[in-house]
């Protein structure tokens, strides 16, 4: 075995090696996150604690459960296919506990304005008008009843007046 | 050991029955949501978009995301008529409070919604060094709050614009297509707060899903498809001059 007659260091710094080796396969075992490579090069858990954060709109089959009557009044009218949050806002601290979370209703002025008011850059086809000339500073909800604004149904409580319709 | 044929006839079924919730693998945070059964997309309607800004608006409640910074804005275009390789390009604070009224002038305007285009090649996923954003097995480009370093090349890398440094957090953030909802079965915040339904959320693995009539009968378009990027978020009606 004469090869091996001064190759003891070698040997030594081999070992060295393998201890090393041992050392990282160690280290990488508690550092490496269990679920990682799970699904791919990343954190498999990551996925699961994305899909965990909180809702805050809690969808319109939510609403419709209980406000059924607000369901009957948009079925037939042109805010039909307008979900409710998209008014009153993200609503799911409201349909957990109805009487913690209080809906404060939206501002008509603030609100119809903000999609119906004039502006060439809107589809030809949508409902726009000038405010200030339309409704010579009444309050929308004076002829159009938010969930139902057509004026062939009028708002039952307050009379019609003839202020121009938004056609 | 002897096992009688009565044993045997009660033993099958129960290894059978634990043997398939062992193929079953882990339970994911939403017990019925199967990701093998989904591959998300969304459907972007030009025509029907009235920049009103509820998405944003929504997007930010539902995401917390930081004032001044978007997941998802509203840009308005106006294109003149001889000039369509510069179009006028505005988006006040993203189109959150809507957009000065234009005036009919020579030339179109028109808005464009726009949003993580959840690309099935994704170049922001392909720069991470270190595993921290990735595609999901369901089509949902993703980041991984604690293991991004805020290195902010996926920034860098994205084409569209649509990831930021969360200025708290300092890693990467982005729209995760509201993850959180569509695994409990409902749709995302911007299409939940639409009120014209510019938006839809789309499942192309869903057959019934009625993305698939949409994009048999109108015609459709990505945004930069010349990058390959095999963008998810599928746009209606959109002019040439979109960038």
């Amino acid at each position: 075995m004469s090869v091996f007659k001064d190759a003891g260091h070698l040997f030594r710094f081999a070992g060295l090696f393998v201890l090393a080796f041992l050392a990282f396969l160690v280290v990488r075992h508690f550092v490496v996150p269990k679920s990682f490579g799970q699904y791919g090069h990343y954190r498999g858990a990551a996925i699961g604690e994305i899909a965990a954060r909180p809702v805050k709109f809690a969808g319109h089959e939510k609403c419709e459960t209980c406000h059924t009557d607000v369901m009957d009044k948009k079925k037939d009218g042109r805010h039909a296919h307008v979900n409710c949050e998209a008014c009153h806002g993200a609503q799911d601290q409201h349909a957990g506990d109805p009487s913690a979370a209080k809906v404060v209703l939206p501002d008509t002025a603030v609100l119809c304005a903000r999609c119906h008011t004039a502006s060439a850059a809107k589809p030809k086809g949508f409902p726009q008008v000038e405010p200030a000339d339309h409704s010579q500073g009444l309050p929308c909800e004076t002829c159009h009843q938010p969930h139902n604004p057509g004026l062939d149904t009028p708002k039952t409580d307050t009379p019609k007046t003839d202020a121009g319709g938004a056609k | 050991m002897n096992i009688s044929r009565r044993q045997i006839l009660i033993l099958l079924p129960a290894a059978a029955v634990a043997w398939k919730s062992v193929l079953a693998g882990t339970p994911e945070a939403s017990p019925n949501y199967k990701m093998s059964d989904h591959w998300w997309g969304m459907l972007i309607d030009i025509s029907k978009c009235i920049g009103c800004g509820n998405c944003v608006r929504a997007c930010q409640t539902e995401n917390d995301v930081p004032d001044g910074l978007f997941r998802t804005w509203v840009e308005r275009y106006h294109v003149s008529d001889e000039n369509m390789t510069s179009p006028e390009v505005i988006s006040p604070d993203g189109g959150k409070e809507g957009f000065p009224v234009a005036k009919a002038d020579e030339g179109k305007y028109f808005f464009v919604p726009k949003m993580c285009n959840h690309c099935a090649d994704s170049p922001c996923t392909q720069v991470c060094p270190v595993g921290a954003t990735f595609i999901s097995p369901d089509g949902v480009v993703l980041v991984d709050r604690t293991y991004c370093l805020g290195c902010a090349y996926c920034v860098q890398a994205c084409p569209y614009g649509c990831r930021y440094i969360h200025p708290e957090k300092k890693v990467a953030d982005k729209c995760t297509l509201c993850y959180h909802r569509i695994t409990k079965g409902l749709t995302t915040a911007c299409c939940e707060a639409c009120p014209t339904g510019a938006r839809q959320l789309a499942d192309l693995k869903n057959p019934r899903d009625p993305i698939h009539e949409f994009l048999k009968t109108h015609s459709v378009q990505v945004l930069k498809p010349q990058m390959a990027t095999g963008a998810k978020v599928f746009y209606s009606d959109l002019d040439g001059s979109v960038r």
